[in-house]
């Protein structure tokens, strides 16, 4: 591997203050990062502390909003992803950028854009056989297999190959998110080796991984972010596990009135549990922690299947739901505030077949005032209110439920600190009126609410956690995975 | 086996059984002429067939290509034989209509579901303008090589099994129809990739035209005249056959083979039905039958699949 | 307090409300080829007016079973109708056969036919787990031949009085218009009114949300497919008795007219928002248009392009950019 002559210590890729925002939310603040030609940078935080954005910014895919990002090769008339593509960045994404309906040696046509035309089959086979030969020996693999058939270890590992392939160009940065998270411990490690080789023939890496022993493993330098904010950013002998642990948690929250109104209240029997040991009780709040895309969106969806008809309803639901991802889950993009509002609550408040307008208004209007939804006409399209007071018309539409149980999915998402707070309070109210929620949050301070805490890793219970055991380090210590990337 | 070969699997069993029952019920089919009858309309239904596989490919339907291969059929029996240059012209054009449109569906996001409905309205209109009543005249070349005496196997067979074969080298296996797949299994990740999307979903109709132009064409030349009815079920038809052969509506899963061999399944099923002695008031329900028969015994396969 | 930001504006400019209603430039392009009509057919505005009502009232009726399909969403679509028309027509005429006591049982023939098309259909999108458009469009060639065995080329005459109420009308307003109307009415009334109509909005948006929020979405889809085969069963039952007998062509054109009505009434194409006065300005531009060029003496192929041209016009400026099928 060659860095381009003349250049040889230019950064591959420089951000300098780069911010970007999604409307209100300010996912990246003030980010400056400069990766060199042979640096392995290991990138940490906790979800939603800007990663992917800072990857995404770095790659190209996101202009930032203010600052610059610089590269190797920067001709400032074109796109920011071009430029990126020029300079030889390329990432791999959780999100699998493959066609299932190809074949793997057609899936490296695709982002090779110059290949040979003639007997281009032959050349991407070959290719596709080295790439995949020098990252995962003895991989199994044959380019021919159509993608659809694979399993999806042997998707992320193509995927993979396919950025460090030799193609038009050859690659100066490959971006890795989370790449072992589907691969097994012996293949991870082949990953990690050759990542360690190509550093030091002069490739970049950046590494996001929650996944400590590897972080530590192939990393020359350690990036911790938060809140969108790198706060720090140091070669990796610098850091111990703790240390990165303490860097990228949250504060815990210093009033402790949420601890004594949890002992205060009385919990009943339980009332629901399923499969996997997720249970909760009477008046209970239940929350899941752990990393995202750990089982516990799954482990949510199912015992609300299970528990609903898409046969029937009726005045007495069992158990309601509280969208995180909005625009996915939750809100009816053509319809007004009231109308979202309304949406599970219509058969309960109404009569027979008819919507009971008046009821529908009065119920609506009460909630607006008890949640504290700001507008100043209902009748307005959901879409005309900001993140946060869309999600409020989410936990009134599941809240004015008579439901006894209301499952949260990671709720809170972009919503700002102060409707928190309100909302925080109203869930202790309704516990201690008796309802249950099972409550999962990427947020400590939200699952410092909670009674009792499931933690998740991989799909599976790691931990349960009750009463004073619930504390950040503990959650923590039981989502990552403290020894070396063995399962 | 992989599971493109399982998906090719299906079709072959389904057309393999039923030529057997024919054989069976009727043991002078087996035979040069005999094929050919049971055979007659393969080529046209096989070209509109492979037609709807290239905008199925890219995610979309296609519900106007009956209407559109009745008004390919009336230029080739009007202009392509009274004045050949202006004829291919109308046919060039309508091709690039094709193409523009998939260029419209794209860059507006539009549903192909009411454009192409609306386009089979414009090509019908077309079609009736030009030839108000059933008439014209097949171009003299066009009827010998449509009754074209090929050794050993009727015409009627091997032209379908040619096409396949061309349209297989030209999308499963050049890198064009590798970058046109894309655009229906992934095409965000085509996008980010730098590929233009307006200009793949534009080939991919373009290359629906060309196909939908080339089954009018055949189809005059197999039946010396045409109508500006004579292929409105073809839009049915194409579709079922694409599905038939193991296509998929969504994801770009489609095979050439699989197509043009769900569309000879179809033609057999009509003239199994008629061997059967059962009235021909059931002809079209049963093909209605055995494309749910196929779908249902396509579920367990993917079930099974699915579990092993 | 909350109504008062909007009720003085639409008070204010009522002509500016009514501009915004989708529905309205449907109700406009319906009154603008009425006029260019009747200017050229002179004397004859009564009986084109008349005529339009009538003829509207057949798509109408398939257009509301349409629109309450395609509100479900994307991919959501019914390709029977034509085939439920034909069955249901067929089968209730050979019912009736002719006699007068028969009429209200044959009625029920018809509309039991329509529900048993939209339980097959909806059973095998459900069961088969295929595609809406493949699983309606493969039974209707089950429904097709049904009707081919059972008609077997007979033309069976409906009931006398049966015909006299569809071809007849009162005040000038044919009895075919008012059952249009009625049914319209009722579906407003049950998408803006009842709660089922705030289920199928909810699914046409947003299939997953509506599930997650307690929308008892099977039902829901059910109910909509049902109801739209037994649309298309009383349109064919309707159209078989002022036409004199049903014959198997009958449904043919309502494929495409079912759906032309929906995306030209200004409902949306992709799911979740439906107009129900728009079905009706549709329909009537729909017949109007025909008739325009027909009295301008243009032939039936410039009619069919300018239909089409209508279509794939009002679609691309309707939709907005980035919207996924």
């Amino acid at each position: 591997m060659q860095t381009i002559s003349g250049a040889p210590d230019a950064p591959v890729v420089a951000l300098d203050a780069a911010h970007m925002s999604f409307g209100p939310v300010q996912a990246l603040r003030a980010a400056s990062i400069e990766i060199k030609a042979g640096e392995c940078v290991g990138l940490v935080g906790h979800n939603g502390a800007g990663k992917s954005t800072l990857a995404n910014v770095i790659n190209g895919r996101l202009t930032p909003t203010e600052g610059a990002v610089q590269y190797r090769v920067s001709d400032p008339a074109h796109k920011n992803s071009e430029n990126a593509q020029a300079s030889g960045v390329r990432s791999v994404f959780q999100e699998l950028s493959l066609c299932p309906n190809l074949t793997v040696l057609e899936n490296l046509r695709i982002p090779y854009r110059n290949m040979p035309r003639k007997g281009w089959r032959k050349i991407a086979s070959q290719k596709m056989s080295d790439a995949l030969d020098l990252v995962f020996p003895g991989h199994g693999i044959r380019p021919r297999a159509t993608v659809g058939d694979l399993s999806i270890a042997e998707r992320q590992m193509v995927e993979i190959a396919i950025a460090f392939a030799d193609r038009d160009s050859e690659p100066s940065l490959v971006i890795l998110d989370e790449p072992t998270s589907s691969l097994d411990a012996a293949i991870a490690q082949q990953l990690l080796d050759h990542i360690k080789r190509y550093c030091s023939e002069g490739g970049a890496v950046l590494f996001i991984s929650h996944m400590m022993g590897e972080i530590f493993d192939v990393s020359t330098r350690i990036v911790i972010m938060k809140d969108g904010q790198i706060v720090d950013d140091n070669p990796a002998q610098a850091f111990t596990r703790q240390s990165i642990v303490d860097a990228m948690g949250h504060v815990a929250p210093d009033d402790d009135a949420q601890g004594s109104a949890r002992s205060e209240r009385e919990l009943g029997p339980v009332l629901v549990s399923s499969a996997i040991g997720l249970n909760a009780r009477r008046g209970e709040i239940v929350g899941l922690a752990g990393l995202a895309g750990h089982g516990q969106a799954e482990a949510l969806a199912q015992i609300f299947f299970d528990h609903s008809s898409v046969w029937k309803s009726g005045k007495r639901p069992e158990v309601v739901f509280v969208a995180g991802d909005r625009a996915r889950d939750g809100v009816m993009p053509l319809w007004s505030i009231l109308r979202n509002l309304s949406l599970t609550t219509l058969p309960e408040f109404s009569k027979r077949w008819m919507v009971d307008r008046p009821a529908e208004s009065g119920l609506v209007q009460k909630w607006k005032d008890r949640i504290g939804i700001r507008t100043n006409n209902l009748l307005n399209p959901i879409l005309s209110l900001s993140g946060g007071n869309q999600q409020k018309v989410l936990f009134a539409r599941a809240l004015a439920s008579s439901a006894p149980l209301v499952v949260m999915d990671d709720p809170m998402r972009g919503v700002d600190i102060g409707t928190k707070k309100e909302v925080y309070q109203m869930i202790q109210n309704e516990a201690a009126k008796g309802r249950s929620f099972l409550w999962y949050s990427t947020e400590t301070d939200e699952i410092l609410e909670c009674d009792r805490v499931f933690v998740f890793r991989a799909g599976e219970i790691a931990a349960e956690l009750v009463g004073d055991e619930i504390s950040e380090e503990n959650i923590l210590h039981a989502s990552f995975e403290m020894q070396e990337a063995v399962k | 086996m992989s599971g493109d070969r399982l998906r090719l699997a299906l079709p072959v069993l389904s057309l393999v059984v039923l030529l057997g029952a024919v054989f069976y019920l009727q043991p002078r089919a087996m035979s040069y002429f005999g094929l050919n009858l049971l055979f007659n309309l393969a080529i046209p239904v096989a070209l509109a067939t492979i037609s709807q596989m290239m905008i199925i490919m890219v995610n979309d339907i296609d519900l106007s290509i009956g209407t559109f291969v009745s008004f390919c059929a009336c230029v080739t029996a009007t202009f392509v034989h009274d004045t050949p240059v202006i004829g291919y012209m109308i046919l060039a054009a309508a091709i690039l209509a094709y193409a523009l449109l998939g260029a419209l569906i794209q860059l507006r996001g539009l549903p192909a579901i009411v454009v192409t409905l609306g386009m089979s309205f414009v090509w019908g209109g077309l079609a009736v303008l030009i030839l108000p009543s059933p008439g014209g005249a097949s171009p003299e070349w066009l009827k010998t090589l449509m009754s074209l005496k090929t050794p050993l196997v009727p015409i009627a067979v091997v032209a379908p099994l040619v096409i396949a074969l061309a349209v297989h080298f030209l999308i499963k296996r050049s890198w064009v129809g590798v970058i046109l797949q894309g655009v229906g299994g992934n095409d965000r990740a085509m996008e980010r990739a730098g590929w233009s999307l307006v200009r793949l979903r534009a080939s991919a109709y373009g290359l629906a035209g060309l196909f939908g132009v080339l089954a009018g064409m055949s189809l005059v030349g197999l039946t010396t005249a045409a109508d500006a009815n004579i292929a409105l079920r073809y839009t049915l038809l194409s579709i079922a056959g694409v599905i038939l052969g193991g296509g998929e509506f969504v994801g770009g899963r489609i095979s050439p083979f699989g197509a043009v061999i769900g569309a000879l399944t179809l033609t057999l099923a009509a003239s199994f039905l008629s061997f059967l002695r059962l009235s021909p008031d059931w002809q079209i329900g049963a093909q209605g039958a055995i494309l749910i028969l196929v779908l249902a015994v396509r579920l367990v396969f993917i079930r099974k699949g699915a579990v092993a | 307090m909350t109504n008062n930001a909007s009720e003085p504006m639409t008070a204010a400019t009522p002509v500016r409300a009514l501009l915004s209603k989708p529905w309205i430039w449907a109700f406009l392009a319906a009154a603008i080829t009425f006029g260019a009509t009747s200017l050229i057919a002179g004397s004859g505005a009564g009986s084109l007016f008349y005529a339009a009502l009538t003829f509207a009232s057949f798509s109408a009726i398939v257009g509301i079973g349409q629109m309450l399909v395609i509100t479900l969403g994307p991919g959501n679509v019914d390709l029977s109708i034509p085939a439920s028309m034909t069955l249901a027509a067929t089968l209730a005429l050979k019912f009736m056969d002719s006699e007068t006591a028969m009429i209200l049982p044959g009625l029920l023939v018809a509309i039991g036919v329509g529900i048993g098309c939209g339980v097959i259909n909806f059973g095998l999108i459900l069961l088969l787990r295929i595609p809406p458009i493949i699983a309606t469009l493969s039974a209707s060639f089950l429904y097709q031949s049904l009707a081919i065995w059972s008609n077997r080329g007979l033309r069976i005459k409906p009931p006398e009085p049966l015909a006299e109420f569809a071809t007849g009308g009162a005040l000038g307003i044919p009895n075919i218009a008012v059952v249009g109307i009625l049914l319209a009415i009722l579906a407003w009334v049950v998408l803006e009114r009842a709660i089922a109509g705030r289920w199928i909005s909810a699914i046409g948006q947003n299939l997953r949300a509506a599930r997650l929020s307690g929308v008892p979405v099977n039902a829901v889809r059910f109910g909509v497919y049902v109801n739209s085969a037994v649309c298309a069963a009383l349109a064919g039952f309707l159209l078989a008795s002022f036409s004199g007998g049903a014959n198997l062509n009958m449904g043919t054109e309502y494929m495409l007219m079912s759906i032309a009505v929906v995306v030209i009434g200004g409902s949306s194409i992709g799911g979740g928002n439906s107009n129900v006065p728009g079905i009706w300005g549709a329909a009537l531009f729909m017949f109007l248009i025909v008739s325009m060029l027909n009295s301008y003496g243009l032939g039936a192929g410039i009619r069919l392009i300018l239909t089409g041209v209508v279509i794939v016009g009002v679609v691309a400026l309707a939709s907005r950019k980035g919207y996924d099928v």
